[in-house]
């Protein structure tokens, strides 16, 4: 950035800076919006005027130059008066004002007497919140403000002009307008691993103010250590086991990922407008209605023909699945499945009496709701219980979901009662009559 | 120093091995497959909503799951509760610490999460008669860059310090340490089935972990910077990431690799936040340049852009129910979108 600046600079070739006569002054220095847009077009390689806007608006948010009438940091392509930042104040100085030398700058300016150098709302804000910070201190900023404003009093008044604008469009860089971008915010995320460049830690004013910075703490990042050799035996241990590992080809992969979003695609609000329309769109909250209401609608039952695990996360499939299985008095298997995924969500003290409680219901030999589970299961589980975590059904839960898989759920999908409900709808519908 | 130079070869040549491995199954590319496919439709999406409240960065945003209420968390130091469709605010929970970096809220709506720079998980009730600090979960070593519930007994955080961490609430403790990151750990997803989870970290790879045992599964490679946004495609069985390296990747956990890559040439910011619709045909990703792009998950083309913000987008997300997406950014707004 600071290479076009100095072309722009250039007296021969760069945008021609003058002095402007307004009402009752001279307005030194400057040059207009306009002068810049077509500098840019014309030396910088730029097409149209869109693009000159865009680039000039993102160097006068960084603060190489700033309209002199206005906080807000942006390119206009028009009469208005710009003027460079002297490279005091240039951002590659790698510059982090204290809020100190804000207060002290917020506080010289109350004491010029000009209209035209009034505080802004948020500035005299800022300036309030600064006094209640600084309390203590005042005295000592009051002071450095009144020894600057004496030494700007004898300063010639074109230079004063000139100075005082780019010292303002410094503080507009670094403490901006609400609102608008700051160029100079980092990502906290990030920044305790950022090697740091030398910030410059003496203050804007000169050396009186005492360092405290108002950002979280600089660590350097630590230096990436080479691997130990304990490190490197597990990393060979873990590739070498993941090296035998089957891998399913592109195709059948790239298949599955397509025949998903397909299947999908019609419950996909972004691709498929929704019926009853989307509550963000028209303001009708009829379908969050409908999702909460024991009555499903066609197309979310049609939803729990695409697998098992469609009906068991739905609460209403749930409920539909649960009825349909007891029709036929052959529901403890989904019984215990509901029962031990919600023993996993309990708080730990509860969990060893839960436990008991479905062993008891489902698996000791003359359970009221036995169910049927393999030898090994078996064996294991009767293990888990006598020292019952979370996870003791573990191993019977599974062989009983995929029971549940190829024999009852296929079994619901193809009863009258799940047809039914598929057609419902538009039975609902007739009934109204 | 002959035995590291000999332990360096093997691990050298068994992830060249493993590379082979990978290449063996490539019996076509997801372009090719993805060809056949119709186009997705170009998504024009209007802001329909401006959540106004925050008074700085917006860092974290999370979806509760009755696809109405979220919570957002801003270095002004507070977590804010909306109910997103009226625009209220609900609950504001002042944060001992305001450099927090995220947020999330339980399936149950009772309790939300957050950390940030001060290595802890803060857990707060939301539904106490006024919303009351229940746990701080204080064991890593670094800064917290990410948390989900399970349920309301069990969380899982991310953080700096390398480790992913599963908690248990009622003791505080940590139940679970994932160990095998080299670098940061900047995000985490969990899996539809709530059996596994995936993380992304500094060190440029995902991995895929058992919630239970602790192991991790799967590693993903190729991106080459940090990684900052990692989801699930809803089937559960691939996976997409976004890094500092400015592009997109698809891996797929069946096939172990790489299968698409969304980037442009043009695209020169980094990616902080990634969300997919639905049926996960759409992948909306935010970016440092204040936009976000949605890109189209087989084809890997642009299909759209949502450019609203007037600073970075941080966080990214969609609701269960998918009907519509919301962004929050630097600039302290939260929007929604379809």
């Amino acid at each position: 950035m600071e290479d076009v600046i100095a072309r722009m600079q250039d007296e021969k070739n760069g945008i021609p800076i003058r002095t402007v006569k307004s009402f009752l002054s001279k307005i030194p220095s400057v040059f207009s919006g306009s002068d810049i847009v077509q500098w840019m077009i014309k030396n910088l390689n730029i097409e149209d005027q869109v693009e000159a806007l865009h680039l000039g608006t993102l160097m006068a948010a960084h603060g190489y130059f700033f309209p002199i009438s206005d906080h807000v940091l942006t390119l206009k392509d028009d009469g208005t008066f710009y003027r460079f930042q002297t490279p005091y104040f240039w951002p590659s100085n790698c510059w982090e004002p204290e809020n100190t030398d804000y207060a002290v700058y917020l506080c010289k300016r109350t004491m010029q007497n000009k209209a035209r150098l009034e505080l802004a709302d948020y500035e005299a804000e800022s300036l309030a919140r600064l006094q209640r910070a600084f309390a203590r201190k005042w005295e000592f900023i009051f002071m450095q403000a009144e020894a600057q404003a004496k030494v700007d009093k004898k300063r010639d008044k074109i230079e004063r002009k000139i100075l005082d604008s780019q010292e303002r469009a410094f503080w507009d860089v670094h403490r901006p307008v609400p609102g608008c971008v700051n160029t100079t915010e980092v990502d906290i995320k990030k920044s305790s691993r950022m090697k740091n460049p030398q910030k410059t830690r003496k203050s804007v004013y000169g050396p009186q103010n005492d360092v405290r910075t108002h950002s979280p703490t600089h660590t350097p990042a630590p230096e990436a250590k080479p691997a130990t050799e304990e490190q490197l035996q597990d990393q060979i241990n873990y590739w070498g086991g993941q090296l035998d590992r089957h891998r399913l080809k592109m195709s059948k992969v790239a298949e599955s990922l397509l025949a998903y979003t397909e299947q999908y695609v019609e419950y996909d609000p972004f691709i498929t407008s929704t019926d009853p329309s989307n509550p963000w769109i028209s303001d009708d909250t009829a379908v969050w209605e409908l999702e909460a209401s024991k009555e499903p609608g066609q197309q979310r039952v049609k939803r729990w023909a695409f697998g098992i695990n469609e009906v068991l996360k739905d609460q209403v499939g749930r409920e539909q699945f649960l009825k349909f299985l007891e029709s036929e008095f052959s529901s403890e298997n989904l019984r215990f499945w509901l029962a031990v995924q919600e023993v996993k969500k309990r708080p730990i003290r509860e969990v060893p009496t839960r436990v008991q409680e479905i062993w008891q219901e489902f698996l000791a030999s003359g359970a009221p709701s036995a169910i049927n589970v393999d030898s090994k299961s078996y064996d294991k589980t009767t293990q888990n219980v006598k020292d019952p975590g979370r996870y003791a059904f573990e191993d019977a839960q599974d062989h009983i979901f995929k029971l549940m898989k190829s024999d009852s759920y296929s079994r619901f999908i193809r009863s009258s009662a799940y047809q039914e409900l598929l057609q419902a709808k538009k039975k609902k519908s007739k009934n109204l009559f | 120093m002959g035995e590291m130079d000999t332990l360096k070869k093997e691990a050298d040549g068994l992830k060249t091995q493993i590379e082979t491995a990978r290449k063996a199954v490539n019996d076509t590319t997801m372009a090719a497959v993805a060809s056949g496919v119709a186009a997705a439709p170009r998504i024009q999406l209007k802001n329909r909503k401006t959540l106004k409240g925050h008074l700085a960065k917006i860092y974290g945003l999370h979806w509760s799951a009755d696809n109405r209420h979220m919570v957002s968390a801003s270095q002004d130091g507070k977590l804010l509760i909306w109910d997103t469709y009226t625009g209220n605010k609900v609950y504001a929970v002042p944060l001992k610490s305001s450099w927090v970096m995220s947020c999330s809220m339980a399936p149950s709506g009772n309790l939300v999460a957050s950390g940030g720079l001060d290595n802890m998980c803060t857990i707060v009730n939301i539904k106490a008669a006024s919303p009351k600090t229940i746990r701080e979960l204080d064991a890593h070593e670094g800064y917290l860059s990410h948390s989900r519930f399970l349920n309301d007994s069990e969380i899982l955080t991310a953080s700096g310090d390398t480790t992913c961490c599963l908690w248990d609430l009622e003791t505080g403790k940590q139940k679970v340490v994932y160990k095998s990151h080299v670098g940061d750990c900047m995000c985490l997803a969990m899996s539809p089935d709530q059996n596994t989870f995936i993380s992304g970290a500094c060190d440029s790879s995902a991995k895929l972990w058992d919630i239970r045992d602790g192991g991790c599964k799967q590693t993903f490679i190729g991106h080459t910077s940090d990684i900052n946004a990692i989801a699930f495609f809803p089937s559960g069985t691939a996976i997409i990431t976004g890094s500092d390296d400015c592009t997109l990747k698809m891996y797929d956990l069946r096939a172990d690799q790489e299968v698409n890559g969304y980037q442009d040439a043009a695209l020169n910011a980094g990616v902080t936040s990634v969300s997919l619709s639905s049926s996960g045909r759409l992948v909306f990703a935010g970016y440092d340049n204040f936009n976000c792009n949605i890109w189209d998950s087989l084809k890997a083309e642009k299909v759209g852009v949502l450019s609203g913000h007037d600073n970075r987008v941080s966080c990214i997300g969609v609701p269960d129910d998918g009907l519509g997406i919301c962004t929050g950014s630097w600039d302290s707004f939260l929007k929604i979108w379809n």
